[in-house]
C-alpha cells in the first residue's frame, strides 16, 4: 500500500486576534504591542509562539497563545487609543489542520484553485478549499490549513480524501 | 471562467474566489430623488457589448470589493482597480482606449472629485 | 459469409504485449485479448467485428474508426454500480475480467427486433418525427412519446450508485501542449527551450500519434524527442488525459484516466485536472473523414487509417482480401501495410484520374491493381463485407466489376482537429487546396490580455504530414470527393451514410436543403447529424459539404456548427469530483452538534447549518415532540441552541450613522447596555433580515443576523462601507462562529440561569431589551434579554469552545425544572403564537416592512436608509398591497401552507382570482388550536371576515380574520 500524500492532523487551535485598522498609520503601534513586524502584503512575520498574517490591506491576524490572548487585546487596544481600529478576540471560531508530509501540496491542490508552487515561504494565501472559505500557508514540512470551526468535519473529510494513499498527482 | 487580479491584495484570483457586483459607478439615488433617477438608478444598466466596468469582490480572498474593465465580448480584461472612485481612474482610462483606441468615456466629469474635494463643496 | 472476417496476426503489434492474455466477456461470451489491446482490437482479435447496432435503423455495425472518433463501437461496461454505458470501444483499454456488453438492440445483437426499422427507412426521413408526431395533439402525449421513449437512446443508465472515487485537481502551466504526437513534443521542446513551464497532454497510453505507423523511423523520432523532453526538469507529460474544453483566460479542463475499469487499484477512476494555461498550443492532430458510397457502414468497412492502425498496433486485421477506397495518396500507406502483413489487397480504388506519387507507385510495385477515376458503387454484405461493386467516379453507378473482399478501407481525407481551438472563439480558414477547415492565426481564442491564448502545430493546424518532423514522403493532391459516384442515383443515396451514430445519410441532408434549411446549424438540428456522442468528429465535414452541394454554394459560405466542448463526454462523477457523501457539501455545525445529534434531534437544514428540529423521545412523532417541546417551555423553562443566529460586529465613530442606514429604524439613538429590534431591507425596499441589535460600547454595536443571513448581511454592510461610504469610519467583523449562543426561555429560565451563578439577573439589573456581561458558571458570557416566544428569555453567548459546557450545565442544574431542549420547529410555532414574522416565512423578496404592520420598526425622522426610496414607490404606497393579518380556522383543521384565498371572478388565464395568501400555519399546542398567518387584501381593515382557502385535493378551508397576536397580547409573560 502506498503512503499517503500527506498527514492530516487537526491542530488545537490557538489564540487568534483580529485587528483591523489604518495600517499605514498604525502599523507601528501595532508591530510593537504585537512583538512583530507588520507583514508585507499576503506575506506573514513570526518568531517565537507568535504569528502575524496579512489578511487584508486592513486587517491583521495575530496568532498566539490561548494565555496571552488577554494581554495581547489590552496592548492593541492601548496602542491603538485615539485610532480607528477594532481588535476582537476571535480565537474560539476557527479550527486548524497541518498538512505535513511531501505531497502537502499536491493534496492541497486538488481542493484550492491555487498554484502552491509559487506561494512564498512566508506567504498567506486566503481562497476556497473545496467550497469553504480558508486561509493557507507553509509551515515546516507542508501546509496549515485554517477555515471555520463549523466545517471542521468537511474540511477533515476533504484533506483526508485528497491526501488518500495512491493518488499522487505525479505522472504515471 | 475568468481570473481577475485583486488590486488589493495583489493576488489572481479566479471566478471561483470572487462574487460578481455588477455594473460599477452606478450613482445613488435616494429620498426626494425623481421616479425617473431612482429607477434608472435601481434599474436600468447599459449592458454593452464591449467595454464595461463592473464590480467584483474578492470575496473567497481579502473581502474586498473592486473594479474591473474589460471587454465583454472577448474577454479581454483592461484593468482592475480599487472602488472607492465614483468613475474610472485616468490610468484605466488609458489602459482601455490603448487596447481600444474609438472607446470615449462616457460620463463627463474630466476628473473625479476626490474626497477632501467634495467634502469642502458639501460643507459650503 | 459469417462475419468472423476479422482475426490475430501471428506477429506484430506495436502495442501489445504477447506474453500476457487479457480475459473479458462479451455479450456473455468468453474471450481473450492480450495486453495493450483496446476493446475494439480484442473483439476483433476475436473475430467480433460486429459490436453494435445504429441508433434509428438499429443496422449492424462494427467500429469505422481506432480512436476518439468512433461512432460504431459503444460497449456497455462493468456490472452493478459500476455499470458504464456508451464506451468507446476504440479507446478503452482491455482489462482482465471486464463484463461488456452490445447496445441497442434485443433480444441481441445479431437477431435484434428493431432492426425491422431498417425495411422501413423511406418512412424515416430527417425531420420523421417534427412531422409525423404534430397532429393529433393528444396523440403525442399518449401514443407516440411513450413508443418512442422505450426505443430511443444508446445504452442504459445505470442504476446503482457508482462505487468508484473521482477527484478534481487543479494545474498551472505557461504552455500546454495538447497532443503528444510528434508534433506536439516537438512544440513542448521549443517552449521548454525558452524557459517555460511546460506540460504535455495525450490522450492515449502511448506518445508519438500517428508517426510510428505512418512513418520510416517514426518511432525512433518520437523516443529521440521523449527522451530529450524526459531530461528536462521545466517539462511534464501527461498520458490518459484528455483535454476536453478550452474556457476563458486559459481554462483547461482535462481528464486523466488513473484506474478506468479497474476498480481493483484502489485509487480514484478518474481525475478532472481544472488547468490554468498561459498559452495552449493545440496539437491535436488530423481525423480521417469516410467516403460517402452506398454501403459505407457495413461491418468491415474502416477508414483507411484505422485499418493500419489495427494491422500495425495490434497486429489484427479486420479481413483477409482489404480493398482500398481513396481519393488521396495517404490511403495508399494501408494497403502497404496489409500487404506487409501477409494480406490480400485485391484493387485500390482511386476516385481521381492519376495517381503517380511515390506511396501509388510503391503499391502498384507490389502488384496491386490501382484502379483510377473509380469509386464504389456499392457493397455487398449486411453484418459483414462480402464483395465491392466498381463504378466510374463520374457516373452514375454502373457497376464495371465486382470484386471479392471481406474488408474496406476508405479514405476521403483528412480534416485538422479543430475543437479546443474552437472552444473559446477561435476562428477557421478554409483551406480549398487541402480541403479542410484549419485554424486561422490571425484570428485566435483572445485570452485576458487580448493577445491569442491558445496556436495550433503539426496536423492541427493544417499540417498534415508534417514532414519536418516525420521526414514524410511527398504527397500528391486529393481531390475532393463527397458523394461516391459523382452522380450517384437517389437510391443510392439512401445507403450513404454521413453520421454513422445517428444514421444521418446523404438523402437526409439533401431533404432539408430541398425543404429550405439553409442554416447549417438549422440543418444539423433537423437531420440530427453530428448530434450523436461522438459529436460527428468524422461526420461533419462530409456532412456540410453535401449541404453546400446541393444549396449549391461554396462550403465556407455554409460554414460549420459550433464546435462545443466537452471533446469527449466527461463522467459525472468527475464532475462531482470529491463532491460526494459525507463531503457532498460543508455541513455547519454548532459547538452542541454533537450533544443534539446523541439526544436524537431530528435535523432541519438551514443554509449549510444542521439545526435541531425537535428532539423526539422514544417512538414520539416530530409532532408529538414539537407540542412537548413547547409546552415544557411555556410551564416551565426550554434551551434552544442559537449558536447559528449571525453576529457582526460594526465599530467606528461613524458605526452609528452606517447602522442608520442599515436599518430602517434607529440604531444610533440605542444606549449602551440596551437591545433593539431592527429590519434590513434591500435598496429595492424588500424586507431581507432581520434581528436584534445590542450596544457594546460608545462606539461598537453588535448586530444580530437571521441563521441564513450572516455571510449575507456582513457582505451587505461591507459592500456599503467599501464602494458607497468608504469615507466612513467603520469597521465590521463576522464573528458568528466565536459564540455559541444558548435561549433560555421560560416562566423558569431565570431561576435556572441563577443557579449557575456569577451575575445578577433580576429584573431590575437586566431588564427586558437590555443585555449584561459577566460569568456564568465560571464561563465569560453576554447575556441578552430578548424574547421570540413571548415568554421569559434569555439569550446567553459565551465562546464557542465552552458552549457545549454551559449547554450541559443548564441541563444539569435544570433537571428538577425539567428544563427541555427545544428546537426550530417550537421556536417557530411560538414566535406564531406571538405573531412575530419570519423572515423566508412572511417575506419572500416582494415584502416590505409595512406589509407586514412593522410601521413602528420604521424611523419617520431618518432623512435616508436603504430601501427607503424605494418604500416611496407608487406600487409600495398602494392601500391595496396585501398586509398580514392572523387567521382562525373555523373548522379546526389547519390551513395549508402557501394557499390562497380565493376572490370572486376570475383572471385573464381562467385562472380564480385572489385576495391572500398563507404565510405561517401551525397546530399551536399552547392554545389548542390551529393558528396561522397570511397576506391579504384590505386585511387589518377587515377583522372578523371569513375567507376560503384552497386546499389541494380536499375541501377549501374557511377561516376568519384576526389579530396576528394570538397568545399573550398583552405581553405579560415575557417579564417573567
Amino acid at each position: 500500500m502506498a503512503e499517503a500524500l500527506a498527514t492530516i492532523t487537526e491542530i488545537a487551535t490557538p489564540g487568534m486576534i483580529q485587528i483591523r485598522a489604518d495600517l499605514d498609520r498604525a502599523g507601528d503601534a501595532i508591530a510593537e504591542a504585537a512583538g512583530l513586524a507588520i507583514p508585507a502584503q499576503t506575506r506573514f512575520s513570526a518568531a517565537g509562539d507568535r504569528w502575524l498574517g496579512w489578511m487584508s490591506p486592513d486587517e491583521l491576524l495575530l496568532i498566539l497563545p490561548r494565555a496571552d490572548v488577554a494581554e495581547a487585546v489590552a496592548a492593541l487596544n492601548d496602542a491603538l487609543t485615539g485610532e480607528h481600529a477594532l481588535v476582537l478576540d476571535v480565537s474560539d471560531m476557527r479550527a486548524g489542520f497541518d498538512v505535513i508530509g511531501n505531497g502537502a501540496g499536491e493534496a492541497l491542490a486538488k481542493l484550492a484553485p491555487v498554484d502552491f508552487a509559487r506561494l512564498a515561504g512566508d506567504g498567506v494565501r486566503r481562497t476556497r478549499l473545496a467550497q469553504v472559505s480558508c486561509a493557507i500557508w507553509p509551515v515546516g514540512g507542508g501546509y496549515r490549513v485554517v477555515g471555520f470551526r463549523s466545517v471542521a468535519d468537511y474540511m477533515r473529510g476533504l484533506l483526508q480524501g485528497a491526501a488518500r494513499p495512491g493518488t499522487t498527482l505525479a505522472p504515471r | 471562467m475568468l481570473t481577475l487580479t485583486c488590486p488589493y491584495c495583489g493576488v489572481t484570483a479566479e471566478e471561483t474566489e470572487l462574487q460578481p457586483g455588477g455594473e460599477a459607478h452606478l450613482k445613488r439615488f435616494g429620498p426626494g430623488s425623481t421616479d425617473d433617477d431612482f429607477e434608472a438608478y435601481l434599474f436600468a444598466r447599459k449592458n454593452p457589448k464591449g467595454v464595461h466596468f463592473e464590480r467584483w469582490r474578492h470575496a473567497y480572498g481579502c473581502g474586498k470589493w473592486f473594479l474591473a474593465a474589460r471587454d465583454t465580448a472577448n474577454l479581454q480584461v483592461f484593468g482592475t482597480y480599487a472602488a472607492q472612485t465614483p468613475h474610472p481612474t485616468p490610468d484605466i482610462v488609458a489602459l482601455v482606449q490603448a487596447a481600444r483606441p474609438d472607446w470615449q468615456p462616457d460620463w463627463t466629469e474630466t476628473a473625479p472629485a476626490t474626497q477632501a474635494e467634495t467634502a469642502e463643496k458639501g460643507a459650503h | 459469409m459469417s462475419d468472423n472476417h476479422s482475426f490475430r496476426l501471428a506477429t506484430g503489434g506495436r502495442l501489445i504485449d504477447r506474453a500476457y492474455q487479457v480475459p473479458f466477456r462479451f455479450d456473455g461470451r468468453q474471450m481473450r485479448g492480450l495486453e495493450g489491446d483496446t476493446l475494439a482490437s480484442a473483439l476483433l482479435a476475436n473475430g467480433q467485428l460486429m459490436m453494435g447496432r445504429s441508433f434509428k435503423y438499429h443496422r449492424p455495425r462494427g467500429p469505422i474508426a481506432s480512436g476518439a472518433e468512433e461512432p460504431n463501437a459503444l460497449l456497455g461496461l462493468g456490472r452493478g454500480g459500476r455499470f458504464e454505458p456508451n464506451q468507446r470501444a476504440t479507446t478503452t483499454p482491455v482489462v482482465a475480467g471486464m463484463v461488456t456488453s452490445s447496445q441497442n438492440c434485443w433480444p441481441s445483437l445479431n437477431a435484434d427486433i428493431g432492426a425491422v426499422n431498417n425495411w422501413l427507412w423511406r418512412f424515416f426521413p430527417a425531420g420523421f418525427y417534427y412531422k409525423t408526431f404534430m397532429q393529433p395533439r393528444g396523440a403525442w402525449k399518449h401514443l407516440f412519446e411513450p413508443v418512442i421513449r422505450r426505443s430511443a437512446g444508446l445504452g442504459k443508465a445505470p442504476t446503482e450508485a457508482d462505487p468508484d472515487k473521482y477527484e478534481q485537481a487543479y494545474g498551472f502551466a505557461d504552455v500546454v501542449v495538447v497532443g503528444g504526437g510528434i508534433a506536439g513534443l516537438a512544440a513542448a521542446r521549443d517552449a521548454a527551450a525558452e524557459g517555460k513551464q511546460v506540460l504535455v497532454l495525450e490522450q492515449n497510453p502511448h506518445w508519438g500519434g500517428r508517426t510510428p505507423t505512418d512513418h520510416a523511423d517514426g518511432q525512433g523520432r518520437v523516443d529521440a524527442l521523449l527522451a530529450e523532453l524526459r531530461a528536462l526538469p521545466n517539462v511534464t507529460l501527461r498520458r490518459n488525459t484528455m483535454a476536453t474544453g478550452l474556457y476563458d483566460h486559459g481554462y483547461l479542463l482535462a481528464r486523466e484516466a488513473l484506474a478506468d475499469h479497474d476498480p481493483n487499484q484502489g485509487i480514484p477512476r478518474q481525475r478532472l485536472w481544472r488547468i490554468r494555461a498561459g498559452h495552449v498550443i493545440t496539437a491535436t492532430g488530423a481525423l480521417e473523414r469516410p467516403l460517402a458510397f452506398a454501403g459505407n457502414d457495413v461491418p468491415g468497412v474502416m477508414l483507411a487509417s484505422a485499418v493500419r492502425d489495427f494491422i500495425g498496433d495490434y497486429a489484427v486485421a479486420p479481413g483477409r482480401r482489404i480493398v482500398v477506397v481513396t481519393n488521396n495518396d495517404d490511403a495508399y500507406r494501408t494497403a502497404l501495410a496489409a500487404l506487409d502483413a501477409g494480406l490480400e489487397v485485391p484493387v485500390v480504388i482511386d476516385a481521381r484520374s492519376t495517381a503517380d506519387g511515390d506511396l501509388p507507385q510503391a503499391v502498384r510495385a507490389r502488384g496491386v491493381r490501382v484502379l483510377t477515376g473509380s469509386g464504389i458503387a456499392g457493397v455487398k454484405g449486411y453484418r459483414g463485407v462480402e464483395a465491392v461493386k466498381i463504378c466510374d467516379q463520374t457516373g452514375s453507378g454502373d457497376v464495371r466489376e465486382t470484386v471479392e473482399a471481406d474488408a474496406v478501407a476508405m479514405s476521403g481525407g483528412w480534416s485538422p482537429v479543430v475543437h479546443l481551438w474552437s472552444h473559446c472563439g477561435g476562428k477557421l480558414n478554409w483551406n480549398a487546396d487541402s480541403v479542410f477547415f484549419a485554424p486561422d492565426p490571425a484570428r485566435p481564442p483572445l485570452g485576458a490580455d487580448g493577445k491569442g491564448m491558445a496556436s495550433a502545430t503539426g496536423a492541427a493546424a493544417g499540417d498534415l504530414r508534417v514532414a519536418a518532423l516525420t521526414g514524410a514522403v511527398q504527397e500528391r493532391s486529393l481531390l475532393p470527393v463527397w458523394v461516391m459516384p459523382e452522380h450517384a442515383t437517389r437510391k443510392a443515396r439512401f445507403k450513404m451514410w454521413l453520421d454513422f451514430q445517428n444514421d444521418v445519410k446523404v438523402s437526409d441532408v439533401e431533404l432539408a436543403a430541398q425543404e429550405g434549411y439553409e442554416s447549417v446549424e438549422h440543418t444539423k438540428r433537423y437531420t440530427t447529424l453530428g448530434m450523436a456522442t461522438d459529436q460527428g468528429k468524422v461526420s461533419n465535414i462530409n456532412g456540410l459539404a453535401v449541404l453546400s452541394k446541393a444549396l449549391s454554394q461554396a462550403i465556407p459560405a455554409t460554414g460549420t456548427t459550433t464546435f462545443r466542448p466537452p471533446y469527449t463526454p466527461l463522467t459525472l462523477g468527475t464532475i462531482a469530483g470529491e463532491a460526494r457523501g459525507e463531503i457532498f457539501q460543508p455541513l455547519r455545525k454548532t459547538p452542541m452538534h454533537d450533544w443534539n445529534e446523541r439526544h436524537g434531534a431530528h435535523w432541519e437544514p438551514v443554509g449549510h447549518w444542521r439545526r435541531a428540529y425537535c428532539y423526539p423521545k422514544g417512538g414520539e412523532s416530530h409532532a408529538a415532540a414539537v407540542a412537548r417541546e413547547i409546552r415544557a417551555v411555556r410551564a416551565s423553562v426550554g434551551t434552544l441552541d442559537a449558536s447559528t443566529l449571525g453576529k457582526i460586529i460594526v465599530k467606528g465613530p461613524d458605526a452609528g450613522k452606517f447602522l442608520d442606514m442599515m436599518y430602517t429604524n434607529m440604531m444610533s439613538t440605542l444606549p449602551v447596555g440596551k437591545c433593539r429590534y431592527g429590519l434590513i431591507c434591500s435598496e429595492n425596499g424588500f424586507l431581507t433580515d432581520d434581528g436584534v441589535a445590542a450596544r457594546l460600547s460608545d462606539d461598537t454595536w453588535l448586530v444580530h443576523t437571521t441563521t441564513g443571513g450572516a455571510d449575507r448581511i456582513h457582505g451587505h454592510f461591507e459592500d456599503w462601507l467599501q464602494c458607497e461610504w468608504w469615507d466612513w469610519k467603520v469597521y465590521t467583523a463576522n464573528v458568528t462562529e466565536q459564540w455559541a449562543q444558548v435561549a433560555v426561555v421560560g416562566p423558569q429560565a431565570r431561576t435556572l440561569l441563577e443557579r449557575l451563578g456569577g451575575m445578577d439577573l433580576s429584573p431590575e439589573a437586566l431588564p427586558f431589551m437590555g443585555w449584561a456581561e459577566g460569568e456564568l458558571a465560571g464561563i465569560p458570557a453576554r447575556v441578552y434579554r430578548i424574547s421570540f416566544s413571548g415568554e421569559l428569555s434569555f439569550e446567553v453567548a459565551v465562546p464557542a469552545n465552552r458552549g457545549l459546557e454551559l449547554w450541559e450545565k443548564l441541563h444539569d442544574l435544570g433537571r428538577d425544572l425539567d428544563v427541555t431542549p427545544y428546537g426550530t420547529e417550537a421556536m417557530h410555532v411560538m414566535r406564531a403564537e406571538k405573531g412575530f414574522i419570519m423572515i423566508g416565512d412572511e417575506t419572500d423578496g416582494t415584502v416590505i416592512p409595512q406589509d407586514l404592520g412593522l410601521n413602528w420598526a420604521i424611523s419617520k425622522k431618518k432623512a435616508d436608509y436603504i430601501g427607503k426610496r424605494a418604500q416611496e414607490r407608487s406600487h409600495m404606497t398602494d392601500p391595496n398591497r396585501w398586509k398580514l393579518v392572523g387567521l382562525e380556522s373555523l373548522d379546526g383543521r389547519v390551513i395549508p401552507d402557501g394557499a390562497y384565498a380565493v376572490a370572486s371572478g376570475r383572471n385573464g388565464n381562467h385562472q380564480r382570482n385572489t385576495q391572500g395568501r398563507v404565510t405561517s400555519t401551525y397546530f399551536s399546542p399552547t392554545l389548542n388550536k390551529p393558528i396561522a398567518m397570511a397576506l391579504v387584501l384590505n386585511g387589518p381593515d377587515r377583522m372578523g371576515d371569513i375567507l376560503e382557502f384552497t386546499n389541494p385535493g380536499g375541501e377549501p378551508v374557511k377561516a376568519r380574520i384576526c389579530d396576528p397576536v394570538f397568545y399573550d397580547k398583552e405581553g405579560t409573560r415575557a417579564n417573567g
